[in-house]
């Protein structure tokens, strides 16, 4: 006698259908990931999505402000007075030396205009505070408070009141999130300004240190030489601080100098930060001329017969005009 | 019913807060220390309710967790979806486990997400992690006992509501 067969055997037992349905979710991310390092899904998403996103992010932020705003009501007066009068003696000293700048400044304009070059000394920058997020493991990027319709555009240089913080690299209608200069896969082109000795540097993923690698063994370079954007590249306009150098040493290879450099922004204490409006001017070679010719009446043409029956058509008035340019060349 | 609807938004609840906690900041020194808010609490609703959590919705989840850390989208996706699934499938013998073995066995599965993080990170040509992250995972088992009673003490009075 059969025992009697069960109607619907399952093609697969439980776990096999649990592993079966892992492995497809697997694929899934594998597929997602590598679709978003290619096409940039995410920003595309995240963009879409800045409407929801962004309130969640002020809300994540919210306690580290309120622990700010209470650190600060809760501080000491006698420290406050004293912070003050700190601050007092700096700005009387910035402004000295602002004072000194300005009658340097209108000579180096002077020096300029005799030199014929176009510099926009001037600059135009935007406010922008930090949201206070942790974006992915590493706290190498950080989130600003304005976006797309506050005029922010990727590429911007972010500076704080000491030197160059970063770039933005990623905008949201009302939020943009910046990389800053220790970041790892950041890079921006450097002068020494003793010196005048180029370099790049590049984060290391330290708080408190960048690398110019590849510089001569026989550069003149030394301990406490400071670092500026040297403008090369067009992405960082020039003579902005970077940093000062806290250590050289051999690379790996042995046949070049690195310089340890600590970044000159304050990157973990930044609370605001100015967004640089104007683009610097390319330094490079000059864009290639646009293809100028001859007027089109003038131009050779390659088909004599088309040509002809074309204009023939149009202008029937004109016939001598197009046929005694065609002969001149 | 009325339990379930309850449980339903504790979980929710619970979900939202730990992306909350993945965004907030610490202070610099201890940021890389900062346990996986997400898969802690993914990891109780898998032992003590596994009806609701499956793998898909811990996809799901880390869907949602990558587009608002703007890291790599199916990264925590990916992650998530593994551990549940690792999860599940040992539940009934993870659940009956004293609190320190359970502890042992977060740690492990903390460890894997992280070995999981750094091979995607490599392979997406990311840099690589900050050598103090590995301790995160011993931070995540660290405070998982008390994750697990905050968690169990919400289910169980929401469980008692119902009773009275």
């Amino acid at each position: 006698m059969a025992l009697p067969q069960k109607e619907s055997t399952p093609i697969f037992s439980d776990a096999t259908a649990g592993t079966l349905r892992l492995i497809a979710y697997l694929a899934l991310a594998a597929v997602l990931m590598v679709l978003d390092h290619r096409n940039g899904w995410l920003h595309r998403a995240r963009y879409a999505g800045a409407a929801a996103i962004v309130p969640i992010y002020k809300l994540a932020a919210a306690p580290a402000d309120w622990i700010h705003a209470a650190s600060t009501t809760l501080t000491q007066h006698s420290k406050l007075v004293d912070e003050n009068r700190q601050l007092r003696e700096a700005l009387l000293l910035a402004e000295a030396r602002l004072n000194r700048m300005h009658a340097v400044t209108q000579q180096n304009e002077r020096l300029k205009q005799l030199l014929d070059t176009q510099q926009l000394l001037g600059m135009h920058a935007q406010l922008a505070r930090l949201i206070d997020v942790q974006l992915g493991p590493t706290r190498d990027r950080v989130m600003l408070n304005v976006g797309v319709d506050e005029g922010v555009h990727v590429g911007q240089t972010v500076i704080d009141s000491h030197g160059v913080m970063g770039q933005i690299v990623e905008v949201l209608p009302h939020a943009s999130v910046a990389m800053l200069v220790i970041d790892p896969d950041h890079a921006v082109p450097v002068m020494a300004s003793r010196t005048g000795l180029r370099g790049i540097a590049h984060g290391t993923g330290d708080a408190d240190q960048l690398v110019v690698p590849n510089l001569p063994l026989s550069s003149d370079v030394k301990n406490g030489d400071q670092w500026v954007t040297s403008g090369l590249g067009g992405r960082f306009p020039a003579g902005f601080p970077v940093g000062t150098v806290t250590q050289l040493k051999r690379d790996a290879s042995g046949m070049f100098l690195e310089a340890l450099v600590k970044p000159a922004a304050q990157l973990e204490r930044s609370g605001e930060v100015l967004l640089l409006r104007d683009q610097p001017d390319p330094v490079g070679p000059p864009a290639p001329a646009p293809e100028v010719g001859p007027p089109d009446s003038l131009a050779p043409r390659a088909t004599q017969g088309g040509r002809r029956a074309l204009n023939s058509d149009l202008m029937p008035s004109v016939p001598s005009q197009p046929a005694t340019a065609g002969t001149t060349p | 019913m009325n339990r379930m609807r309850a449980q339903g938004w504790a979980f929710w609840i619970g979900i939202a807060l730990a992306l909350l906690l993945m965004l907030m900041p610490l202070p610099a020194l201890i940021q890389p220390l900062k346990p996986y808010w997400p898969a802690l609490v993914l990891m109780y609703w898998s032992l003590e309710a596994s009806d609701r959590v499956s793998v898909g919705l811990a996809f799901c989840v880390g869907i949602v967790a990558d587009l608002l850390n703007g890291a790599l989208l199916g990264d925590q996706a990916l992650r998530l979806a593994v551990l549940v699934f690792i999860v599940l499938r040992f539940r009934s013998r993870l659940r009956f486990f004293p609190m320190w073995q359970q502890a042992l066995a977060v740690w492990l599965l903390l460890l894997n997400n992280q070995v999981l993080q750094a091979l995607i990170r490599a392979f997406a040509g990311d840099s690589p992690m900050p050598a103090l992250s590995w301790l995160s995972p011993a931070v995540g088992a660290a405070i998982w006992p008390f994750v697990f009673l905050l968690l169990d003490d919400v289910n169980t009075r929401l469980r008692g509501n119902k009773a009275a």
